[in-house]
C-alpha cells in the first residue's frame, strides 16, 4: 500500500458543485484542498479493499467449481452410504438388481428435468408437468388401444406434450403471464384433457414393445439397463452439450441471467421463451410416455405433484430459481437423489408418509446448502 | 458535421413532462456532456435515442437520415449503445459471453468456442484491465471492470454512437482515470460519447461540448471552455445557488443524548464518543474505515460484541438490540443504501413517510388515511419533494426527491438523535442544498444529529465538530475549526501504525 505520500490523485477528484456560488466555507479552507482530500480518502479506500478481496480471490474459484460440481454428488455418494449402513446388507442395497430398479424409477424424473432444467435456467418454472405427463400417458395408451403403430403413438404424445408447452409460452409471451400463473393454469387444463380424453376411465392397452421401454429387467439381457434408461442417458449428454456448445444454450443462460440485457443484446427473448417451453415440453411428453409404459395402462389421474419431484431434482442439482444457473448433469443426480431415497425407503419398510418428510427436508437442506456456498465462497 | 440531430422531442409520462421540446446536436468523434439535475430529463432522452421508449412528438437524424427507433436492437443496428446506469451484463455469464451475447460467432447454431475467445480478445486488447480475463464469470468482476466489459460489448457490436448515463457514479478515481483514458481513445477513432453526470469537473475533464436540461428543456449548449462553473449552475438550476451551507458552527453544551464508550463490534475497534443535543457531530473516513458499521451497531442493526451504549443518561444495551427498540428510545437512521433498506420503492410517498409512527394516524390498528395524506402532503411542502401526489409511488420519483421522501420519513419520526449515513450520495445540488437546510434547522431545534459522509466538503460545511475513522478506530472528537482537510485525511491514512 502506497500510504499517506501526495499523488498524482491529488487534487483531480471531480468534486460535484465546486464553488457553488458558495461563499466558501467558514472554515477558510479553499473547496479544492477539500476536494482534493476527499479524493485521496476515497481512493485510498479502495486499495485497502482490494488488498483484502486479493487474498480471497485465489480460493473463490476453486471453491466455488469444487461445491458446485461436486456437491450433487456428494449427496448422492451420502444417500446410498446411509442407506448401505441402515439397511445392513451391502449385497442387497449395491446389486445390479437394485442399481436397475432404481434407475428405471428415475426415469420419468429424469426426462421431465431434462426440461424443466431448461426452463429453470431462462428463469421461468413449468407446473404443469405433472399433468402433462397424464396426458400424454393417455394419448399413448388412446393410439396404441385404437391399433395405431405404437412409435405413432410415443411421437403423437410427445408432440402433445410440445404443444402445451407452446401454449404454455404463448400465454407467457402474448398475454404477459408470468411463468408461474401461465403453468398452474396449464396444469388445470392438461389434467382435466386428460380425463376428458380418457373418460375419465383408465385406459388399458395390449402389450406393444412400448410396455418395455422402462422395465427392471430388460430384454434381450445384454442390453443389461432398460432402453428408457439409455434414452434418457442419450437426450441428456445432447442436451448438456446444446446448452454448453449452441447459440441457444448460450440464449438461454443470457436470458435468465439478465432478461433486460439479452433483450438489449438483440435476442429475441419472445420467440427464445417459446423454443424453451416448446423444447421442455417435448420431454415431459417423453415422460408421460414412459409413465404410460411403467403403468401399462394410460391414467388420467397419475402423476399428480410430479413437476414437484422434478423441480426438486433440478433443485438439488444446483439449478437456481432466479436462473442463469444450473445444469443437466446435476439435475440427473438430483433425481437419482431422490429415487435412491425411494428405494431406500422401500427397502427399510419405512412408510411412504416417512418417504415424504424426508424428501421435503432434503429439498430444503439442498437449497440451504446451496445458499450458503453463495454467501461463503 | 453533426451525427445525430434531435429538434422538438417531447415526452410525457401522464400528467408529468419529461421531456419538452429539446434540441440536441452531436458531432462526430466529440464527446458531449448532457448535464442537469435529477428529475431534469436526461435519462428519458438517453432511453429515446436508445429506442427503450418512443418520443410523443419531434424528430431525430442519424447522418442526415431519419431515425426513429422502435427497439433497443433497431438503435444498435443504427450504431447506437447505451451504457447504462445500472449495469445491463448476465453476471452468470463469463467476460467473453457477454462481450458477443447476440452475435456469438457460430456455424449451423453451434458455438465456435475459438472464434469467440479470439473476437474478445481483439476487443479487449485496447484496454488493459488485470481484472478482465475472457473466461471469467461477470458476477466476480469490481464494478469498474464490468463498465468495461460493457463498452468492450459496445464496440464488438460496432457502436458508433455510446450513451453513456453517469458511469463513474460507482467508481474509484484510480478507474475513472482509466475510464477516461478509455473515452479519450474512443474519441480518437471517431467514436462519438454522450456523457451524463452530475460531476462539474468530470465534465470539464472529459467533454468537449455539454448541453444543459432542465426541467425538461434544452436550456444552453456549446463549448464547456467557453462557459464558467458558476454561469453552467445558473443554467441548470435556474437560480443562482447561494449558501449552500446554511449553518454556522457552534459549541453545543446541550445535554449528552448518546454516549458510546469502548464499543466492539464487527469492524470496530473500542469506539468512544459523546452526542450533545443541538450539535452536528460528523463522522469522516475512508470507504470500508468501519463508518456504516458504526451507525449500524447503534441503531441495534448489527451486533454489539462489548462496551455500552447509553442513551438518555439511562437506557444501557444488551449485546442484541432491535430497531424497533431504538425507534422507540427516539433514534432514526437514515441508511446510505436508499434502495436497499432506506425506502420500499413500491409504497407510496404517504406510505414510506409515515412508515414508522402510524401510531400518530391510526386507531386500534385501522389507518386514517386522510390524516396519513395530510401529514405526508405537509411534510412533501415543506421538504419540496417533486410528486404527483403523496398516492405516487415512491420508486417513480427521481433519486434527489427519493432521498427527501427518506429523510421526511426520519424528521416525521421526531427523533431526537439522527443517525444520518451519506445523506447526499448521488443526488442533486438542488435537493443537497434542502436536505443540508432541513438537517441544521433539526439542529436549531435542539435534535442531535451524527453525519457520515466521506464528501469532506459538506462535512466542513456542516458539522460543529468532527471526529474521524480509520480502520475501525474512531479519533478523538475536535470542533471542526481545529480540523483541517490536511489533518483530516492524516488521520484518515495514519492511524496505520496505531
Amino acid at each position: 500500500m502506497g500510504g499517506p505520500t501526495r499523488s498524482p490523485l491529488f487534487g483531480t477528484r471531480p468534486i460535484s458543485y465546486r464553488g457553488a456560488g458558495t461563499t466558501g466555507s467558514h472554515t477558510g479552507y479553499d473547496r479544492r484542498d477539500l476536494a482534493a482530500a476527499s479524493s485521496l480518502m476515497k481512493a485510498t479506500g479502495s486499495i485497502q479493499k482490494e488488498a483484502a478481496s486479493k487474498v480471497e480471490k485465489s480460493v473463490k474459484p476453486f471453491l466455488r467449481l469444487w461445491l458446485g460440481w461436486l456437491g450433487p454428488f456428494l449427496g448422492l455418494f451420502l444417500v446410498v452410504a446411509v442407506f448401505t449402513l441402515l439397511i445392513g446388507s451391502p449385497a442387497q442395497y449395491l446389486s445390479v438388481t437394485n442399481l436397475r430398479i432404481v434407475l428405471s424409477q428415475t426415469v420419468i424424473v429424469a426426462l421431465g428435468a431434462i426440461g424443466m432444467t431448461i426452463v429453470i435456467i431462462s428463469g421461468g418454472i413449468d407446473l404443469s408437468a405433472g399433468s402433462v405427463i397424464a396426458l400424454a400417458g393417455v394419448v399413448t395408451a388412446l393410439g396404441i388401444e385404437r391399433g395405431w403403430p405404437p412409435l405413432i403413438a410415443m411421437l403423437a404424445a410427445v408432440a402433445v406434450g410440445a404443444l402445451i408447452g407452446l401454449a404454455n409460452g404463448l400465454s407467457i409471451t402474448r398475454l404477459r403471464v408470468v411463468p408461474f400463473i401461465a403453468t398452474l393454469g396449464m396444469l388445470g387444463i392438461a389434467r382435466g384433457l386428460a380425463k376428458w380424453l380418457a373418460s375419465e376411465q383408465t385406459v388399458n392397452v395390449p402389450a406393444t414393445w412400448v410396455n418395455e421401454l422402462a422395465v427392471t429387467f430388460p430384454r434381450p439381457g445384454w442390453i443389461v439397463l432398460a432402453p428408457g434408461v439409455w434414452i434418457t442417458l442419450l437426450l441428456a449428454i445432447a442436451i448438456a452439450g446444446v446448452l454448453r456448445n449452441t447459440v441457444f444454450g448460450r440464449h438461454v443462460f443470457a436470458l435468465g441471467s439478465n432478461e433486460a440485457a439479452a433483450r438489449a443484446c438483440g435476442i429475441a427473448t419472445d420467440r427464445l421463451k417459446l423454443w424453451i417451453y416448446g423444447i421442455a415440453g417435448l420431454f415431459i411428453g417423453l415422460a408421460g410416455v414412459m409413465q404410460m409404459s411403467r403403468l401399462r395402462q394410460g391414467d388420467p389421474t397419475v402423476a399428480i405433484g410430479a413437476e414437484l419431484d422434478i423441480i426438486a431434482a433440478a433443485v438439488i442439482g444446483g439449478a437456481s430459481l432466479k436462473g442463469g444457473q444450473g445444469t443437466i448433469l446435476g439435475s440427473m443426480v438430483g433425481a437419482l437423489i431422490m429415487a435412491a431415497l425411494r428405494n431406500g425407503c422401500q427397502q427399510m419398510g419405512w412408510p411412504n408418509y416417512i418417504q415424504e418428510m424426508i424428501i421435503g427436508a432434503i429439498i430444503i437442506l439442498a437449497v440451504a446448502i446451496d445458499r450458503l456456498r453463495q454467501k461463503r465462497v | 458535421m453533426s451525427v445525430i440531430e434531435l429538434s422538438n422531442i417531447s415526452k410525457r409520462y401522464g400528467a408529468t413532462v419529461a421531456l419538452d421540446s429539446v434540441n440536441f446536436q452531436l458531432l462526430r468523434g466529440e464527446v458531449h456532456a448532457l448535464i442537469g439535475e435529477n428529475g431534469a430529463g436526461k435519462s428519458t432522452l438517453m432511453n429515446v435515442l436508445a429506442g427503450l421508449t418512443q418520443s410523443d412528438t419531434g424528430s431525430m437524424s442519424i447522418d442526415g437520415q431519419p431515425y426513429s427507433p422502435t427497439s433497443p436492437l433497431d438503435a444498435q443496428r443504427h450504431g447506437i449503445a447505451l451504457i447504462h446506469q445500472e449495469l445491463s451484463l448476465c453476471p452468470d455469464l463469463t467476460v467473453a459471453e457477454n462481450i458477443l451475447l447476440g452475435a456469438e460467432p457460430s456455424r449451423a447454431g453451434w458455438l465456435n468456442h475459438r472464434a469467440t475467445k479470439q473476437q474478445t480478445l481483439d476487443v479487449l486488447k485496447n484496454f488493459h484491465h488485470p481484472e478482465i480475463r475472457p473466461d471469467r464469470r461477470v458476477s466476480e468482476l469490481s464494478i469498474a471492470a464490468r463498465q468495461v466489459v460493457e463498452i468492450c460489448r459496445a464496440l464488438a457490436a460496432h457502436a458508433s454512437i455510446i450513451l453513456m448515463d453517469e458511469p463513474t457514479s460507482s467508481l474509484q478515481r484510480q478507474d475513472i482515470d482509466s475510464l477516461f483514458a478509455l473515452i479519450r481513445h474512443l474519441r480518437q477513432q471517431g467514436i462519438s460519447v454522450i456523457y451524463i453526470s452530475h460531476f462539474l469537473e468530470e465534465v470539464r475533464e472529459i467533454a468537449d461540448r455539454f448541453t444543459v436540461l432542465r426541467d425538461g428543456k434544452s436550456i444552453g449548449t456549446g463549448r464547456i471552455d467557453s462557459i464558467s462553473d458558476e454561469q453552467l449552475i445558473a443554467q441548470m438550476v435556474g437560480r443562482p445557488v447561494e449558501n449552500l451551507y446554511p449553518k454556522a458552527p457552534c459549541d453545543s453544551d446541550g445535554e449528552v443524548v448518546l454516549e458510546v464508550r469502548d464499543l466492539v463490534a464487527r469492524r470496530l475497534k473500542r469506539i468512544s464518543f459523546a452526542l450533545r443535543r443541538g450539535e452536528i457531530f460528523g463522522i469522516a473516513g475512508l470507504m470500508g474505515a468501519g463508518r456504516t458499521e458504526l451507525v449500524r451497531a447503534i441503531f441495534g442493526l448489527d451486533a454489539v460484541e462489548s462496551g455500552t451504549i447509553t442513551l438518555h443518561a439511562h437506557s444501557k444495551s444488551g449485546r442484541w438490540v432491535l430497531p424497533a427498540r431504538r425507534i422507540a428510545e427516539g433514534v432514526g437512521y437514515l441508511s446510505e443504501d436508499r434502495n436497499g433498506e432506506g425506502l420500499a420503492l413500491t409504497l407510496s410517498v404517504a406510505d414510506n413517510i409515515t412508515l414508522t409512527r402510524f401510531q400518530t394516524c391510526s386507531r386500534w390498528g385501522w389507518l386514517d388515511v386522510g390524516k396519513q395524506q395530510r401529514q405526508a402532503t405537509s411534510w412533501i411542502k415543506r421538504l419540496s419533494i417533486k410528486a404527483r401526489s403523496s398516492y405516487q409511488s415512491t420508486g417513480s420519483l427521481s433519486g434527489g426527491n427519493q432521498q427527501k421522501v427518506a429523510l421526511a420519513r426520519l424528521l416525521h419520526q421526531d427523533s431526537d438523535i439522527l443517525l444520518l449515513d451519506e445523506p447526499t450520495r448521488g443526488i442533486d445540488i438542488g435537493s443537497k442544498a434542502q436536505i443540508y437546510e432541513a438537517i441544521a434547522h433539526a439542529a436549531a431545534s435542539n435534535k442531535a444529529v451524527l453525519f457520515v459522509s466521506s464528501y469532506l466538503p459538506e462535512l466542513f460545511g456542516m458539522c460543529d465538530r468532527l471526529a474521524v475513522m480509520s480502520r475501525g478506530r474512531l479519533s478523538p472528537s475536535r470542533p471542526i475549526r481545529e480540523w483541517s482537510p490536511e489533518s483530516v485525511m492524516q488521520t484518515a491514512v495514519g492511524a496505520e501504525a496505531a
